[in-house]
């Protein structure tokens, strides 16, 4: 019989390698997947984890889906260090997609400096709304977040259907489901030529650091911690705990929205009835392969991209569907979980029964 | 805890003639239990170093020593928890191999832990159960209420743990023992949460167990119990078996200072003329509790002058953690004046402010209540003395500043730890306890209020938290003490108080009552008027 033994004292070395481990792991277990489907196993590493990244565009296009991940996980990490489990980041998203885009369609051709920066400020408001929800319910009522705020996501995805089957369709589009282009003054400016790469990165950067400083240095970010590890220990201390679970939310919610707006304003240019690949479930991998530490999250959220680049580059050079990008990220936390597990435990292989 | 064991002395010459008791007059019966050369390595630190313990039937047996003495790690070695590096136990004379608790129950030990390791959203009824590996039938419950009534040890088995005070929750541990009928039962401070009347009940069942041939291991830092209750006392210091002493025969103090290595320092109440002025007056407190079974307070009424000591005494779940509450901050009533501060009233306030007003306090609870278990003690220090300690640059957190301030704690207060950035959930009870009186004491606070100051607590650590309270007192704070240690109490306070269900009695000066008398208190009774202080 196996069991799990606690270890007298995790290893803070394999905490920090644990990733690096996790990842490792899924490169060889991807490779072994690629053999067991007939894929040549060098064809396909070069397929997955080079030839997305071999290109000054491929790069770019890192950093084009990079930068939501960064942006909604370093956001994600600031709450669940405190014990606010959101996983509804997907959703608020979406929200933070839908009022941005309003804004630039209800702006449809003014030509004016204002029109982007109102839509960055009704995406960030967008997201907060969706956020408040749960945290409302959580404050009131005691309801747990992680069903309010993953159901309010299906409900996000459903009502972003509905708008572009409906008032947000494009008038000239011959019925399909999607919005006008949005004109020039509401679309982000890209910051390298030839490229899709646009504001977003530096925003996310701006992010990293800010929530950097908030963590480490403040007073807030010291009581978002101590709630996190012992909530009680808050309360003594005299941090209210209500008030951090609204920021925990609302500082997820716009940052979500933000990237949501970004996602639409930027690479998009237009509203879809799908405007992410699941970059805020993603998100909550991010968060963790990071290990909740904001420089971590830039490095985790450059690897989840190349998941998605790899992904796209498997099903065009090698034919194999788009689930194989699931299926990686998948087994990154997987495996990463799995690591963590044996940080803190041991195995011990017991004889069963009573030795006399 | 690190021990330095290059840095004790240790005095062979007096410890050699000791031996004596264990050697020559032991009979030829075995022993029930012989740990032999039994050795434990932690990183960094060597827990028992080729330690032995007989025990026989029917005896009751001290174990003694020093919070990091290594009791902790050979109790665990004895029940299964751990397994010993060298050395080996016997058990009724054959040797065995203590792999898990499970076994360690197969042959008939069963442990009350200091550290109780209950599931608290399951009833005390379940609980009990799981421990034992049976069925929660209607049969057991009634076995509970019975051994319960029995050994006079109050406890509904249908109530949820997670209600339940630390003293019920060890009853609990107690409870489930003694069901189990155990050939040795290892007993972990066991009295640290009861009256004096229950500690006297329980000596009674104790030595009830031995004459009916169980043997107990009794684990104490309270010289007078062993004194009153063991017929051989094994003393550690250090992870090494000191000396095995017939506690009858010797004195307190001498017992004391094999344990301790050095010359006990005990505190002497003081007296000093107390000032007039009120610095902490609680005005009808009352307030009904949201939880199932949490304690409500009823019309509370108390004053604690500048350089008085006031004692709290009372069982745990009597509503101790609700009226520090009360007082902390941590629940606020819509009444200003129902608590003030040097005349100003607080009851609004949160505890942050209260603390910029001069009131500090630190709840029972060590590890995640009054401090972060997996936060540095540099973090623990900045959790509550930002308010009244410079710590931060610039609105930010200052390491620096933080630093220098938990140094200044640990160095103060003779905290043994692996310098300000050791986690605090490494330190031992002891000296996390010392780190966590030493941050508030630091902070000068005008109104120290401190809940079970020394509970599970070694003596040494002990007399110094009481020299620091004392010390405290003398330049004019007022302190209040809730503790369930009644000698604690009458040793330490100037006038003493008891809480019995939510209502506190009079305050009577110490020098009037007796412990008896206070005791009475304890249980909810009234004592003659003359002494009301």
């Amino acid at each position: 019989m196996i069991s799990l033994q606690p270890r007298q004292q995790p290893s803070k070395l394999m905490g920090l390698l644990a990733p690096l481990l996790a990842l490792l792991l899924t490169v060889l277990a991807g490779l072994v997947l690629f053999a067991l489907l007939g894929v040549p196993v060098g064809q396909g590493f070069y397929a997955f984890f080079i030839e997305p990244v071999s290109s000054v565009y491929g790069l770019s296009e890192l950093g084009v889906k990079a930068a939501p991940l960064i942006m909604i996980a370093v956001a994600l990490s600031v709450g669940y260090r405190s014990n606010v489990w959101n996983i509804g980041a997907e959703g608020q998203l979406i929200l933070g997609g839908i009022c941005g885009g309003a804004v630039a369609l209800y702006f449809y051709e003014v030509d004016a400096w204002y029109v982007l920066p109102l839509m960055m400020l009704s995406g960030v408001l967008g997201g907060m709304l969706w956020a408040a929800i749960p945290a409302l319910l959580r404050t009131r009522f005691n309801a747990n977040e992680i069903l309010t705020s993953l159901m309010l996501t299906y409900i996000a995805a459903l009502l972003l259907s509905l708008l572009v089957h409906g008032p947000l369709r494009d008038p000239d589009g011959f019925n399909f489901p999607e919005s006008r282009l949005f004109h020039a003054a509401a679309t982000l400016p890209n910051i390298m030529q030839g490229t899709r790469l646009h504001i977003g990165a530096l925003v996310a950067l701006l992010l990293v650091v800010v929530t950097w400083v908030l963590l480490s240095r403040t007073l807030l970010g010291f009581a978002l911690k101590v709630n996190g590890q012992a909530p009680r220990a808050g309360q003594y201390a005299g941090f209210t705990q209500n008030r951090l679970i609204w920021f925990s939310l609302l500082y997820c919610g716009a940052c979500a929205g933000l990237a949501g707006l970004f996602e639409v304003a930027g690479p998009i240019g237009q509203l879809l009835p799908t405007i992410s690949p699941g970059y805020g479930f993603t998100a909550i991998i991010v968060a963790f392969l990071g290990r909740l530490h904001p420089v971590g999250v830039v490095f985790a959220g450059l690897v989840m991209a190349l998941s998605y680049l790899g992904g796209e580059s498997a099903q065009i050079s090698l034919n194999l569907p788009v689930a194989v990008t699931g299926v990686f990220q998948g087994m990154l936390l997987f495996f990463l979980l799995a690591a963590d597990v044996l940080i803190h435990y041991r195995l011990v292989w017991r004889r069963t029964g009573v030795a006399a | 805890m690190v021990v330095a064991l290059n840095s004790v002395h240790w005095p062979v010459a007096t410890v050699t003639p000791l031996f004596m008791s264990s050697i020559q007059t032991d009979e030829p019966r075995t022993a029930l239990v012989a740990m032999h050369k039994i050795s434990k390595a932690y990183p960094g630190c060597l827990a028992n170093d080729a330690v032995n313990l007989m025990i026989h039937q029917g005896q009751i047996h001290a174990l003694l020593g020093e919070n990091g003495a290594g009791k902790s790690t050979l109790v665990k070695i004895l029940y299964g928890l751990l397994q010993a590096d060298s050395g080996y136990v016997e058990w009724q004379g054959a040797r065995v191999s203590i792999s898990s608790p499970a076994v360690a129950r197969e042959l008939g030990i069963a442990l009350v832990f200091q550290h109780f390791s209950l599931f608290e959203s399951l009833s005390v009824l379940e609980n009990i159960a799981l421990g034992m590996a049976v069925p929660a039938t209607q049969n057991l419950k009634q076995n509970i209420i019975d051994v319960s009534q029995r050994y006079g040890l109050p406890l509904d088995p249908d109530r949820q743990v997670y209600t339940l005070s630390v003293g019920e929750r060890q009853r609990i541990e107690i409870v489930r023992c003694l069901l189990q009928e155990p050939k040795l039962l290892i007993m972990d401070e066991p009295t640290s949460v009861l009256t004096p009347q229950e500690v006297n009940d329980l000596f009674v069942t104790l030595k009830r167990l031995a004459s009916e041939g169980v043997a107990i291991l009794y684990i104490s830092h309270k010289l007078n119990e062993i004194k009153a209750l063991c017929s051989e006392a094994t003393i550690l210091r250090g992870g090494k078996h000191v000396a095995t002493a017939d506690p009858q025969q010797r004195s307190t103090h001498e017992l004391a200072s094999l344990m301790m290595g050095d010359e006990l320092l005990i505190p002497q109440r003081q007296e000093h003329a107390i000032e007039d002025s009120v610095l902490l007056q609680l005005n009808n407190v009352s307030r009904t509790t949201s939880e199932q079974h949490g304690v409500p307070l009823h019309n509370i009424e108390l004053q604690v002058h500048a350089g008085e000591i006031v004692g709290i005494a009372g069982v745990a779940g009597n509503g101790q953690d609700e009226l520090l509450q009360v007082i902390s901050g941590e629940h606020r009533s819509s009444d200003a004046d129902s608590v003030s501060i040097n005349g100003e009233g607080v009851g609004v306030l949160a505890p942050g402010a209260r603390r910029e007003l001069g009131l500090c306090c630190v709840p029972e609870e060590r590890l995640g209540h009054a401090a972060v278990p997996s936060m540095s003690l540099v973090e623990n220090a900045f959790l509550t003395a930002h308010h009244r300690i410079p710590m931060r640059t610039a609105g930010l957190f200052s390491l620096k500043k933080s630093a220098r301030f938990a140094e200044k704690v640990i160095e103060q207060f003779n905290v043994q730890c692996n310098g300000s950035g050791a986690v605090a959930s490494s330190l031992s009870g002891g000296n996390l306890q010392k780190f966590i009186v030493g941050r508030e004491i630091e902070q000068q606070p005008l109104v120290f209020v401190v809940s079970q100051p020394t509970w599970g607590v070694d003596a040494g650590a002990a007399s110094a938290i009481h020299t620091a309270l004392q010390q405290m007192a003398s330049r004019g704070a007022a302190v209040l003490v809730i503790s369930q240690d009644i000698d604690e109490l009458m040793l330490i306070s100037h006038r003493i108080a008891a809480l019995c269900a939510g209502r506190l009695s009079n305050t009577y000066s110490t020098t009037s009552v007796s412990v008896q008398e206070v005791g009475v208190l304890m249980g909810g009774g009234s004592i003659a008027d003359g002494a009301v202080a």
